[in-house]
C-alpha cells in the first residue's frame, strides 16, 4: 500500500490522526496533515483505508501496491 | 421566474417530485424525541432527493441519503456562501444576520480556507488531547459542586452547559464571568422562534462585545486565540469578532446539548448504559455512536448549487438550494445497518454529525475530548443516576437550531 496526501485540500479536521496515528499527524504551525509513513505495514492497512474514507476533504489517496 | 417556482410547476412527474413538498424545518413525531421527523424519514425511504418548502414559501431540494449527503457536502459546486441567490435559510433571522456578518462557515474556498487555517492548529488533535487533564479537572469540580449535600439538580444548568463554556472561554480568552450575557444572546441567535429584530439585536450585542474584547487585547495581550488573532495584524477587529462569535457559540451550545441528550438517551436505554458502565473502554466508540444517533444539528446543512449537478435521480440546477439532512444520513440503513437503534459497540466513525467536506466541524477534536470525559465521569461518579421528572415532561429543544433539552432534572 502506498499513501498519498494533498496538503492543499486538507481542512485539518484531524479524523485521519484519530484513525491511524502511526501514519498521519498534523503540522504544528497550522494543523495540516503530514504523512509519517507512506508505505505502512499490513497491520495498519485497515486503519488507513478508514482514514481515507472519512477524510472530509478527500485529501488522502491509497494506492494498492503489489504484494511480493 | 425563479428556478424555485419552476420546480413547483412540475408536480408529480419528474424524479424528486412525487412526494408532496415537505415544510422545513420538519416536525418530529410526538413521543419520538430521538428520531428524525417522519417527513424526512419518509423521504429517505421513498424519495431520497425530494422537494421541500422553506418558511418564506421558497423551494429547495432535500438530500437525505448518507452517500448523497457526502457527495453534496464534498463537492465545491455546492456553495456554502449564504450571500448567493437561492441559498436556503431556515428562518427570517438567519437571513437577517448572514448577509452582513459572514463568517468562514458561510464562505467558499479560497476565502474560507484562509480564515479556517488561522485556527486549525488551535483545535488539532494533539492540542485537544493535551487538554484532557484540564477538562477532567473542570469536570470534577463541576460535579463536586453539583452533588455536594444534594440528591438532585438540573444537569444542563449545572454541568452540561458550564463545562464547554468554561473550556471555550479559556481557549478564546473570553472572561467566564460574562457567560450569562453570551449564553443568553447565543440562545436568541439559535432559536427558530426569534424575530428578525431580536436576532439582529442579539448579533449586534455579541459582536460589539467581542470587538471591545479584541480591542482590549491590543493593549493587554495574552496567549489565547482572540489575542493571537489580534497579534497577526492582518485582521480587523470586526473580522476577529465574527470569528470569535462563531467559535463561542459553536463551542458551547453543541457540546452542552450533546452531553445532556446523551445522558438522557442512555437513561432510556438501560442495557446500553450498563454496557458502557461495565466496560468504560467503549467510551470513544460510544461517543461516535451517540453523535450519529442523536445528530443534534437536526435541521440539516444548507448549500446552493453553482452548476447543474446530478444527485441521485435528480439534476439540481445552478442557483437551486439544497438542504442535506445529517440525521437521515446517519440513520441510512445502507451505511449503518440497524441504525434506528442505539448500539454503543457499533463502529460509527463514518457518521456525518460533524458535517462533511471542507466545512466539517473545526472543533470536533475538542468536542470528542469533552464528551468522552464528561460522560465517562458522570456515569462513574453517579451510579444511581436517574431522571427526576416523567420522561413526557422533558423539555426538548424542538424550537432551536441545535437540538437537545432545555433542562434535564436528574437525581442520584
Ligand atoms: C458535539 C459537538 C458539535 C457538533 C455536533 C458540531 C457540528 C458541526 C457541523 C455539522 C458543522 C458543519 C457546518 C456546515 O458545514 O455548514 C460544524 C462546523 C463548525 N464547528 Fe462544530 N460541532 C460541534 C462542536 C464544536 C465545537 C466544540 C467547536 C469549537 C470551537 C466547533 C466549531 C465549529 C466551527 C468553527 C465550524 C465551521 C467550520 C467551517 O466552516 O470550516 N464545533 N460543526
Amino acid at each position: 500500500m502506498r499513501v498519498l496526501i494533498d496538503q492543499d485540500k486538507c481542512c485539518g479536521a484531524g479524523s485521519c490522526v484519530l484513525s491511524a496515528p502511526d501514519v498521519f499527524d498534523q503540522r504544528d504551525e497550522d494543523g495540516i496533515v503530514v504523512l509519517l509513513n507512506a508505505e505502512p505495514p499490513a497491520a495498519l492497512h485497515e486503519a488507513v483505508e478508514e482514514a481515507a474514507a472519512i477524510c472530509p476533504a478527500a485529501a488522502i489517496t491509497v494506492e494498492q501496491t503489489e504484494r511480493v | 421566474m425563479t428556478t424555485a417556482e419552476r420546480i413547483d410547476t412540475d408536480p408529480g412527474t419528474e424524479p424528486g417530485t412525487t412526494l408532496p413538498a415537505l415544510g422545513l424545518p420538519a416536525t418530529r413525531a410526538a413521543g419520538c424525541p430521538f428520531d428524525p421527523a417522519p417527513g424526512v424519514e419518509r423521504a429517505l425511504r421513498e424519495e431520497p432527493v425530494t422537494r421541500a418548502t422553506l418558511w418564506d414559501g421558497s423551494s429547495c431540494w432535500l438530500v437525505t441519503r448518507h452517500q448523497d449527503v457526502r457527495q453534496v457536502l464534498g463537492d465545491p459546486r455546492f456553495s456554502a456562501d449564504a450571500t448567493r441567490p437561492g441559498f436556503p435559510f431556515f428562518t427570517a433571522g438567519g437571513r437577517e444576520v448572514i448577509g452582513t456578518d459572514p463568517t468562514f462557515l458561510r464562505m467558499d474556498d479560497p476565502g474560507h480556507a484562509r480564515l479556517r487555517r488561522m485556527l486549525t492548529a488551535d483545535f488539532m488533535v494533539k492540542k485537544m488531547e493535551a487538554m484532557r487533564p484540564e477538562v477532567q479537572r473542570l469536570t470534577d469540580e463541576l460535579l463536586d459542586r453539583m452533588t455536594e449535600g444534594r440528591g438532585a439538580a438540573d444537569l444542563v444548568a449545572e454541568f452540561a452547559l458550564p463545562l464547554p463554556s468554561l473550556v471555550i472561554c479559556l481557549l478564546l480568552g473570553v472572561p467566564y464571568e460574562d457567560h450569562e450575557f453570551f449564553q443568553r444572546h447565543s440562545g436568541i441567535l439559535l432559536s427558530l422562534r426569534s424575530t428578525r429584530e431580536e436576532v439582529r439585536a442579539a448579533q449586534d450585542e455579541l459582536i460589539g462585545y467581542l470587538v471591545r474584547l479584541a480591542d482590549a487585547k491590543r493593549d493587554r495581550p495574552d496567549d489565547a486565540i482572540i489575542s493571537r488573532l489580534v497579534a497577526r495584524g492582518d485582521l480587523t477587529s470586526a473580522e476577529i469578532a465574527a470569528m470569535g462569535r462563531l467559535l463561542l457559540i459553536a463551542g458551547h451550545e453543541t457540546t452542552a446539548n450533546m452531553t445532556a441528550l446523551s445522558t438522557l438517551v442512555l437513561l432510556r436505554n438501560p442495557d446500553q448504559l450498563a454496557r458502557l458502565r461495565e466496560d468504560p473502554s467503549l467510551i470513544k466508540g460510544a461517543v461516535e455512536e451517540l453523535l450519529r444517533y442523536l445528530t443534534i444539528v437536526h435541521n440539516g446543512l444548507p448549500r446552493v448549487a453553482t452548476e447543474d449537478v446530478r444527485v441521485g435521480d435528480v439534476t439540481v440546477r445552478a442557483g437551486e438550494g439544497v438542504v442535506c439532512t445529517l440525521n437521515t444520513a446517519n440513520r441510512d440503513e445502507d451505511a449503518f445497518p440497524g441504525g434506528g437503534g442505539l448500539d454503543v459497540g457499533r463502529d460509527a466513525r463514518r457518521h456525518v454529525a460533524f458535517g462533511f467536506g471542507i466545512h466539517q466541524c473545526l472543533g470536533q477534536p475538542l468536542a470528542r475530548v469533552e464528551l468522552q470525559i464528561a460522560l465517562e465521569t458522570l456515569l462513574r461518579r453517579l451510579p444511581g443516576l436517574r431522571l427526576d421528572i416523567p420522561f413526557e415532561d422533558v423539555p426538548f429543544r424542538h424550537d432551536m437550531g441545535i437540538y437537545g433539552v432545555h433542562a434535564l432534572p436528574i437525581a442520584w
